[in-house]
């Protein structure tokens, strides 16, 4: 029935295959490449003008002097910093968290298996703005009950409001953070673990391998594929991170992340121009960390994936 | 790892069990808490109500109050504008997975790739754009002008996730029952169908949560209660005065946005799991 796609000379029934498989693929892939590809060139050309919606007839065609004044500007690269930071931090505290959750319900006795999934999940459900409220009130310094449980620790009494500095604000934010994601990287090291085959760590232990041999040299690098997907799609989201700083700080006190500074220009100062250039420079960022993942850690994406059948 | 669990391994595994459950349900438990708190005992510091004083007040607010407009118009939105753009991003996800997973045409690769590429793009590098041009051809703060951009959100990962269950479908059945002489339609929809609609369920659930979720295009490219979805009108919520935080009437409204998707998540674990990690790791 199926045909024989590396034939020169088609059949009819091939050409017939090959018409309907872009008939109906190709809506999906058509709005794919509109609702992405050609905002990121509007906003590219945008970003070539100087450009403010409120002055619009003051439109002035500048080149590149947006990106001149944007990476010239201190804010750029401390709000860079900080996304950087987050995007480190969260993604490495979620490996291991993620891994040891994965472990937990990998080798949890059937009684709890079920229990400890379906509770893992719920962080995974709720929205980032719920679980920014929840952390906001936890921590604030009216609402919380953060600051009259933990008194006797160094450095926290009542009157410390975390939200007022970059130092306790940024915790509380990587934090939300965490909690809301990690279940999504445990699912996926869940699965990796799910494909180490029994053999391999039975072989190990009866060879003597304590456990922690038995991770190093059998489980983890068997789950390389697994790890390097988890993290770079993490990655990639930490990095655009948005609702819990806005929810949190709205990026004052030096919290200010990239995707802020994009919607603070453009949407709260309708510097359109300006923000256009941010936009297509956080857009440049996201590419390159993509980039250097696919060629650092030989992770083939799509490989992984393509034409299996 | 098969041994047989021994009393100390059953206390072992409570404690990781209660460690885990805590993990997961305090944040929730605290905005619970705080969404049943009155104005005055708001700011007392104590992790729940004080004993007498658990009140529905938020709640009323909220939902028969004065926020009720506020609250029940985004909710509405949010309901619409998601199911919405999860019924059109399943639709077409199916047929892009069906074509993928089981007809031979160039450029599958094209389109898996560019899938994924569509997910990794930073959601707020498309605002800017969407912003300007949605107020001149008047899609600004209107359900379609949410729609649109949502299908950046819930197609890519449709399309992996629906392309991951319909690789595992053995086509091979809808010939045989062919051969049994069933017509082509016949054969499609008692074979294909009923192994199909599993996963497009799944992939539905999923994609609802991620146009549920989100925040950035909500705040960004709406302007009033005519299209603000829930997350964005929480950001916006203000309190009877401007020196009065409204924490219980937030807190209550996201219980309330919160109950639905964590019932769904919990019906359909099983689901949901496997969907996500076939779509992300074995694709």
């Amino acid at each position: 029935m199926k045909a024989n796609g590396k034939n020169t000379d088609y059949s009819d029934r091939a050409k017939a295959e090959r018409r309907l498989g872009w008939i109906l693929a190709g809506p999906a892939f058509v709005i794919m490449l509109a609702v992405t590809l050609y905002p990121i060139l509007q906003a590219f050309f945008d970003s070539l003008y100087a450009f403010r919606l409120t002055a619009p007839d003051e439109r002035e065609f500048v080149l590149f002097q947006n990106y001149v004044t944007i990476l010239s500007d201190p804010v750029w690269w401390r709000d860079l910093a900080v996304t950087v930071l987050i995007t480190l931090v969260t993604v490495a505290v979620e490996l291991v968290l993620g891994f040891a959750l994965a472990l937990v319900m990998h080798r949890a006795l059937k009684a709890v298996r079920g229990w400890l999934r379906t509770a893992i999940l719920v962080p995974y459900g709720i929205i980032t703005v719920v679980s920014a409220y929840a952390w906001f009130y936890a921590f604030d310094i009216s609402s919380g009950y953060v600051n009259s449980w933990f008194d006797w620790v160094p450095g926290i009494d009542p009157d410390l409001n975390w939200f007022a500095q970059a130092s306790t604000a940024l915790p509380v934010i990587m934090a939300s953070e965490i909690w809301k994601t990690t279940p999504f990287i445990s699912l996926l090291l869940l699965a990796g673990l799910a494909q180490v085959p029994d053999e391999l760590t039975e072989a190990a232990k009866v060879d003597g391998a304590t456990w922690w041999e038995q991770m190093r040299k059998v489980i983890i690098p068997n789950m390389k594929a697994a790890i390097m997907v988890a993290v770079l799609f993490r990655a990639l989201d930490a990095f655009r991170i948005f609702d819990n700083v806005f929810i949190m700080t709205g990026g004052q006190y030096g919290t200010e992340v990239l995707s802020l500074l994009a919607y603070r220009t453009s949407i709260t100062r309708l510097e359109l121009g300006l923000g256009s250039a941010v936009s297509v420079l956080l857009f440049a960022c996201v590419l390159l960390i993509s980039f250097i993942a696919i060629k650092v850690f030989k992770v083939d994406l799509s490989g992984s994936t393509g034409g299996k059948r | 790892m098969k041994e047989k669990s021994t009393g100390k391994q059953k206390v072992i595994w409570a404690i990781i069990s209660i460690l885990v459950l805590i993990y997961a349900l305090f944040p929730v438990a605290s905005i619970l808490a705080t969404s049943f708190k009155s104005a005055g005992d708001l700011t007392n510091g104590s992790f729940l109500p004080s004993p007498g004083a658990a009140t529905l007040a938020n709640y009323e607010q909220i939902l028969v109050g004065d926020a009720q407009e506020l609250f029940l118009t985004a909710l509405w939105n949010s309901i619409g504008i998601s199911l919405i753009a999860t019924a059109i991003a399943v639709v077409l996800a199916t047929l892009c997975a069906y074509a993928i997973a089981r007809l031979d045409f160039p450029g599958k690769r094209l389109i898996l790739t560019t899938a994924l590429a569509v997910s990794i793009f930073p959601v707020i590098s498309i605002v800017t754009p969407l912003f300007n041009l949605w107020r001149n051809i008047g899609l600004y703060d209107t359900w379609l002008g949410l729609i649109i951009p949502y299908l950046s959100l819930t197609l890519p990962i449709s399309i992996w996730t629906l392309a991951a269950f319909f690789r595992q479908i053995p086509w091979e059945l809808e010939q045989a029952a062919q051969v049994d002489g069933a017509t082509t339609w016949q054969a499609f929809r008692k074979a294909i169908v009923p192994l199909a609609t599993p996963g497009v369920f799944t992939t539905a659930i999923i994609a609802f949560f991620i146009a549920w979720n989100d925040f950035v295009y909500g705040i960004s490219l709406t302007s009033t209660e005519a299209a603000r979805p829930v997350p964005a009108a929480l950001a916006f919520f203000t309190g009877a005065s401007q020196f009065e935080s409204p924490t219980g009437a937030i807190s209550a409204a996201a219980i309330i946005v919160t109950i639905p998707v964590v019932l769904l998540v919990l019906l359909f674990q099983r689901q949901i799991v496997s969907g996500l990690t076939q779509g992300a790791v074995k694709g």
